[in-house]
């Protein structure tokens, strides 16, 4: 499968990673240049500096060929908008969007975007873990 | 009018200033605390503190009943997320976007925004009608198409001068549609004869603009 990733920050670049080990094509795009050294001398896969909101830079990503899109940056508004031209200018078959606040998830449904929240994610974890119940358990907070 | 004015910097403020002396009602979302309280100390109690994109500022400014809403901010992913709240949960009549990169504007579109502003282009096209040698200038672009109408202004010794319209080997999807001589309109036919000091009204596509004006050129 062919991944590209826009964010290169600390998720993106240890899913990055994750996916060339396990045999994937990955590129991954960031706006600062200092960032890729998170993915380590020994990266396997492609780095673009540039600006992912820019459909000139999604493509020499090679967006028009790729199986799937994951927008981790930080900024949530920046993760839709790419997402979006991923999904309907370039109609890449898979797109997963981080969102950070989660009061923005109701957004993302209403957009139809595929969308995981680490902060969500990361109280969950941390909650069955200090309780030993599930998270799911609670329901909305 | 009901107007939601998401971003209350300069061009939020004035904006809403504008609309509320047109007898509009209007509120303006300000995410920063201190802008917030000067909006609301010049123009009055219409000011709502919060991040427009969020669905619960929206919901709380009443976008449902909102005849549009225009996102303003500096960031044209927080001008797009804003208007495709308002529009697809809340279905506001009509969302704009103003927008920075030019090159947004078919993408917001076809992302369900009703219209976009774009400070770039406007000074572009400013330009384009103050440069005092430029023979043509475009008047006016129809909607979201890429036809506009534009004014020629045949130099002197434009090659057209002396040829009937119909002897104008036009591009294609070109006609001219008036001509002004000495001021007046004159409905042209195609055995109308173009004279020195005639203002052309003719409408074109933008790629087939250059192409109409190298026809009036000077020989």
């Amino acid at each position: 499968m062919f991944v590209v990733i826009m964010g290169c920050g600390r998720v993106g670049a240890r899913l990055a990673r994750m996916l060339v080990k396990a045999g994937n094509e990955v590129t991954i795009l960031d706006r600062d240049a200092s960032s890729f050294s998170r993915l380590g001398e020994d990266f396997g896969g492609q780095t673009i500096l540039g600006n992912g909101l820019n459909q000139d830079v999604l493509e020499q990503a090679g967006l028009t060929r790729a199986d799937a899109f994951v927008a981790v940056t930080q900024g949530d508004n920046r993760n839709i908008m790419a997402s979006q031209i991923a999904q309907h200018v370039f109609r890449v078959q898979r797109v997963v969007t981080r969102i950070n606040d989660p009061i923005r998830s109701d957004t993302f449904a209403a957009l139809g975007l595929r969308a995981l929240s680490p902060t969500v994610i990361g109280a969950n974890t941390f909650y069955e873990e200090l309780t030993g119940d599930l998270a799911s358990s609670v329901g909305d907070v | 009018m009901y107007a939601i004015i998401g971003g209350g910097g300069k061009v939020g403020f004035y904006l809403g200033r504008e609309l509320i002396t047109q007898g509009n009602e209007v509120v303006i979302i300000e995410q920063l605390a201190e802008r917030a309280e000067y909006i609301g100390n010049e123009l009055g109690n219409i000011v709502l503190k919060g991040n427009a994109d969020e669905a619960r500022t929206l919901a709380e400014a009443g976008a449902e009943r909102a005849d549009v809403v225009i996102a303003v901010t500096g960031d044209d992913e927080d001008n797009l997320v804003i208007c495709q709240v308002a529009k697809k949960r809340f279905g506001a009549k009509r969302t704009i976007a103003r927008i920075n990169e030019p090159r947004n504007e078919s993408l917001f579109l076809m992302l369900g925004i009703d219209a976009t502003i774009n400070a770039t282009e406007v000074l572009l096209g400013v330009m384009e009608q103050q440069i005092p040698n430029a023979n043509m200038r475009p008047l006016l672009r129809l909607r979201n198409t890429d036809v506009e109408i534009v004014e020629l202004r045949m130099p002197s010794n434009s090659r057209a001068i002396g040829r009937s319209l119909r002897d104008l080997p036009m591009p294609p999807d070109s006609n001219v549609a008036v001509l002004l001589r000495g001021g007046s309109p004159l409905f042209p036919t195609g055995a109308t004869v173009l004279q020195a000091g005639d203002e052309v009204i003719a409408l074109t596509r933008a790629e087939h603009e250059p192409a109409l004006r190298s026809l009036f050129d000077g020989s």
